[in-house]
C-alpha cells in the first residue's frame, strides 16, 4: 500500500499487575475445627509457596492423626442438628456463603492467584464467580431435594469426607461442600497441600457466615491427611478429586465397609476436530481445552483429534495462536498463562515431554520469556504423536497437546474411546446431526459441542472408566450426599 | 457459480471477541494506544445539511486535533460526500490528511450500476485519495456473489490511484458466515481496505463482526500475500471501544498491521473521547465535553 505512513507509533501492553494491598493474610493459619481455628496437636507447620516466584505466602497447620479423629468427632457432634434443622434454614446458610464469596472475591481472586500461579483474569472471571454460583444452586435445591432426587423421603448420610486437588481450590472446595451441607450432611474437608490458602478463607466466610460450629471442618495437610481422613471411622461417605493412582487406594481401602465414595480422577480427553468445523472458533476452543489454567485441568482437551483433510491449517492455525498466549506474572490482568502449581508438577510435565521427544513426536514449545525464579513451561504441542506413545495416553496435567489425526467420523470415536479414561470431550462441527451421533458414541461424562471447559453448577460432571464415578454440579450432583429411604 | 459458505460459529466468535475487550490498557498503553487511534481515525461527516463550512471546520480538526497537546497526531482521513471533495482537498492540501469519499449511492446502493460509476468517477475527478463504495446488499442476499464481484471490480478500475474501501454493511448480512463471505468477495475483487458498516443501519463494528472480518483479512493474506486493510465504521464512540478493536487487530494480525495505512476507524464523535481520555492520563482529572471543540 502506498499511503506513506506520518506516525509510527508501537503500541504494547504495559504491565498491569493487580494490587495486591488489599490482602490482609495472617502469618500463621490454624486447622479450622469446630467453628474455630486451632493449633494442630502435634504443632506442625508447613508453608505454603508462590508458585511464581518461590515466595513464601504462609504457614499452614498440618493435621496429623490426631486432629483428624478431633475433626471427626467434632463433626459428629455437629451432625444431629444440622441434619434435622428446616431446609430453608439450611439454604439460608449456603446463600449467606455464597454472597459472602462474592464480596470478598476481589480478595479471593488475589489469593487464589498468589497460591496457586493461575492467571489472575481467570481467578477473577472463572474460579471465584462459578464457586459462588455453586452455593447459589445448590443453596435452591436444599429444600427441594425430593424432586432432586425423584424420591419421597430422604436422609442425609452423616460425616462425609472431602479431599480436593490444587488446581481449582476453592471451586473444588464450593463443588464438594454445597452439595453435601445442602443435603443436610456435615463435611470434612482437606484442601490441597500446595494450595490450601483459599480453603481457610472460606472458613472465615462459614465464621463470617455463623454457620454452626462443626458443620465444616477445614483440615489442610498432605496426602497422609487425606488417607488418614478418608479412612477414619465415623466418616460416612468420602468424595476424592484427584490422581487416579490415590483413587484405587481410596476405593481399595473402603471397599467392605460402610462409606459411601465417589471419586473424580484424571482424564485424556479427546478434542476432536471435524472438516466442516469453524476452524478458527475451534482452535479457539483448542486453546481453552489446553491452555486453560496450564493445562491443570483433569477434562483439558490434551488428546487432540483432527480429520486429515484439514490437519495442516489447522495446525497452522494453532501454531500462530500459540504465538499469542501471553506467559508470566499470573497477577498480570493481561496474563494468559501463569506458572505451574508446584516444582514436583513441573519435573512431571518435564518427563512426559521428554519422554514424548524419546518416542519420535515432534515437539514445538513457543519462544516466550520465562521468569527466571518460579516453576514455568511454555505451551508445547506435538505432532507426528502415536496412538501408543505415552504423550497420548497418559496424562500430563500440563500446557501440552498431542495431536492425532483420524479419517472417517467412526475412526473419530473408535481414538477418542481408545482410552482407560472417560472423563471428557470436545466436537467441532457445524453440522448438528453429526454432533449429536457422535456425542452419543463418546464413552465420556461431559461431551462439549462447539466449546470447550465451559462449567455451569447446573449440569452434571462427572467420569466413566478410570475417571472414577459419581456426579457433581445439578440434580445428579445431590444424589451421592443422600440416603433414599422411599 | 456456487456459493460455498464458510463456518463461523457466533457463539464462539462472540467469546474471543468479548475476552479480548478485557485486555486491561493502562498508563503508557492507554496513551500510546489513543495516539494510535487518532492517526487511524477517517473523521467523517455524511449528512444532507453539510455544506463547505462545516466541512473546513472539519478538516482543520483533522489536522491539527488538539492544539494543546502537540503530540497527538492529525487523523488518517476527512470522509464526505462526492459533492464536498473539492472543498475538503482543498482545505487538506499538503498536510498529509487523505481525502476520502463515499460512492455508489451510498448508503444503500440501489442505484444502477452506471449511477454508481458516475457517482465514482465524480469523486475521483474531484481529487478524492480513498473511495468508500458499498456492497449491493440486495445482489448478496439473493445469492448473486458475481454481480457484487463484478460491480466491485468495475468500480476498482474506476478509482485509478485512488484506493477502494468495501463497505459490506454487515448489520444487513444477516449472519456471520455471510460476513466472512461477503468479506473474501470483496478482497477477492480487488478491494484495498474491507469495512464493517455505513454508519446509517441499526448496528455497525461490533466486536465479534470486527474479528470475523479481520480473520478474513489474515486467511486471504496467508493464502495470496497480498495485505487488504480494515476500517471499523459506526460504533466505535469511545476510547474504550476504540482501544477494544485495536487489541483485536494486534492479538489476530499482529502488531505489523497496527499502523493507518492498515487499519482506520471511521467516525466522528470518538475524536473527542479519545483526547478527553488523554488528557485524562496527562492531568489525571476527567475533562468536560467542552474542552474540545465539536469540529
Amino acid at each position: 500500500m502506498t499511503i506513506e505512513t506520518r506516525t509510527s507509533i508501537v503500541w504494547d501492553y504495559a504491565p498491569a499487575p493487580e494490587s495486591a494491598d488489599h490482602i490482609r493474610l495472617e502469618d500463621r493459619y490454624g486447622l479450622f475445627v469446630n467453628g474455630q481455628f486451632r493449633e494442630p496437636r502435634d504443632g506442625r507447620y508447613f508453608p505454603t509457596i508462590n508458585p511464581a516466584t518461590e515466595e513464601p505466602i504462609a504457614e499452614v497447620a498440618y493435621g496429623g492423626p490426631e486432629d483428624v479423629t478431633a475433626a471427626v468427632e467434632a463433626a459428629r457432634a455437629a451432625f444431629p442438628k444440622w441434619g434435622a434443622l428446616g431446609d430453608l434454614e439450611r439454604a439460608k446458610y449456603l446463600f449467606r456463603i455464597a454472597r459472602l464469596i462474592q464480596e470478598r472475591s476481589r480478595e479471593l481472586a488475589v489469593v487464589e492467584t498468589l497460591d496457586g500461579g493461575k492467571p489472575l483474569r481467570e481467578s477473577r472471571d472463572v474460579d471465584i464467580p462459578l464457586a459462588a454460583a455453586h452455593f447459589f444452586h445448590y443453596a435452591g435445591w436444599a429444600d427441594k431435594l425430593l424432586y432432586g432426587v425423584n424420591a419421597r423421603e430422604v436422609r442425609p448420610l452423616g460425616v462425609v469426607g472431602q479431599v480436593v486437588p490444587w488446581n481449582f481450590p476453592l471451586l473444588m472446595a464450593a463443588w464438594k461442600l454445597a452439595p453435601a451441607l445442602a443435603c443436610g450432611n456435615v463435611a470434612i474437608l482437606k484442601p490441597a497441600e500446595t494450595t490450601p490458602l483459599t480453603a481457610l478463607l472460606l472458613a472465615e466466610i462459614c465464621q463470617e457466615a455463623e454457620l454452626p460450629p462443626g458443620v465444616v471442618t477445614i483440615l489442610p495437610g498432605d496426602g497422609s491427611t487425606g488417607a488418614g481422613l478418608v479412612r477414619a471411622p465415623g466418616v460416612d461417605k468420602v468424595a476424592f478429586t484427584g490422581s487416579t493412582a490415590v483413587g484405587r487406594d481410596i476405593q481399595a481401602a473402603l471397599a467392605g465397609t460402610n462409606t459411601h465414595l465417589t471419586l473424580e480422577l484424571g482424564g485424556k480427553s479427546a478434542n476432536i476436530v471435524f472438516e466442516d468445523a469453524a476452524l478458527d472458533q475451534a482452535v479457539e476452543g483448542i486453546v481453552n481445552g489446553i491452555f486453560f489454567n496450564q493445562g491443570h485441568v483433569c477434562c483439558a482437551g490434551s488428546r487432540l483429534l483432527i480429520q486429515e483433510s484439514v490437519r495442516d491449517e489447522v495446525i497452522a492455525k494453532l501454531w500462530q495462536r500459540m504465538g499469542r498466549l501471553r506467559v508470566g506474572d499470573p497477577m498480570d490482568k493481561n496474563t494468559d498463562v501463569g506458572a505451574i502449581n508446584s516444582a514436583e508438577q513441573l519435573e512431571r510435565i518435564e518427563v512426559l515431554v521428554a519422554a514424548g521427544e524419546e518416542e519420535g513426536a515432534t515437539r514445538r514449545s513457543i519462544a516466550c520469556e520465562l521468569p527466571k525464579r518460579g516453576y514455568w513451561f511454555a505451551p508445547t504441542l506435538f505432532t507426528d504423536v502415536s496412538p501408543a506413545h505415552r504423550i497420548a495416553v497418559e496424562e500430563i496435567f500440563g500446557p501440552v497437546v498431542s495431536v492425532l489425526t483420524f479419517r472417517t467420523q467412526a475412526e473419530a470415536i473408535e481414538k477418542a474411546n481408545n482410552s482407560r479414561y472417560g472423563l471428557a470431550a470436545g466436537i467441532w462441527t457445524d453440522k448438528g446431526s453429526k454432533a449429536f451421533e457422535v456425542a452419543s458414541a463418546l464413552k465420556a461424562g461431559v461431551v462439549w459441542q462447539n466449546t470447550y471447559n465451559h462449567f455451569d453448577p447446573t449440569a452434571a460432571f462427572g467420569g466413566y472408566k478410570e475417571s472414577g464415578f459419581g456426579r457433581e454440579g445439578g440434580p445428579a450432583g445431590l444424589r451421592p450426599y443422600l440416603e433414599v429411604v422411599r | 457459480m456456487i456459493r460455498r459458505l464458510p463456518h463461523v460459529d457466533r457463539v464462539g466468535i462472540e467469546e474471543r471477541a468479548a475476552q479480548l475487550g478485557k485486555r486491561s490498557i493502562k498508563t503508557t498503553a492507554k496513551q500510546q494506544g489513543i495516539r494510535l487511534a487518532v492517526s487511524m481515525v477517517d473523521l467523517t461527516t455524511l449528512e444532507g445539511a453539510d455544506t463547505p463550512g462545516k466541512v473546513r471546520h472539519l478538516c482543520a480538526k483533522g489536522v491539527c486535533p488538539a492544539p494543546t497537546m502537540p503530540e497527538i497526531p492529525s487523523v488518517a482521513a476527512i470522509c464526505v460526500y462526492p459533492q464536498l471533495v473539492a472543498t475538503a482537498k482543498e482545505a487538506l492540501n499538503g498536510t498529509g490528511v487523505k481525502t476520502a469519499s463515499v460512492a455508489t449511492g451510498f448508503p444503500a446502493g440501489q442505484v444502477s450500476l452506471e449511477a454508481k460509476l458516475r457517482d465514482t468517477d465524480d469523486a475521483v475527478n474531484a481529487g478524492a485519495d480513498e473511495i468508500d463504495m458499498v456492497i449491493s446488499r440486495e445482489a448478496f442476499l439473493a445469492g448473486d456473489d458475481t454481480r457484487v464481484q463484478q460491480e466491485i471490480l468495475a468500480v476498482k478500475e474506476r478509482c485509478g490511484d485512488a484506493h477502494l474501501k468495501v463497505i459490506l454493511e454487515t448489520a444487513e448480512l444477516g449472519s456471520y458466515d455471510h460476513v466472512r463471505h461477503a468479506s473474501m468477495l470483496a478482497m477477492e475483487a480487488g478491494a484495498d481496505f474491507i469495512k464493517t458498516s455505513t454508519g446509517k443501519a441499526s448496528s455497525g463494528a461490533t466486536p465479534g463482526v470486527c474479528l470475523v472480518m479481520l480473520e478474513a483479512i489474515r486467511d486471504y493474506a496467508e493464502r495470496t500475500g497480498r495485505i487488504v486493510g480494515f476500517k471499523a465504521a459506526g460504533g466505535v464512540s469511545t476510547s474504550k471501544a476504540a482501544l477494544h478493536r485495536l487489541v483485536l487487530v494486534k492479538e489476530t494480525l499482529g502488531d505489523e498491521w497496527l499502523t493507518p495505512d492498515r487499519i482506520r476507524i471511521g467516525a466522528s464523535s470518538v475524536l473527542n473521547d479519545l483526547l478527553m481520555q488523554y488528557a485524562k492520563t496527562e492531568t489525571g482529572r476527567y475533562g468536560r465535553a467542552e474542552d474540545f471543540s465539536k469540529e
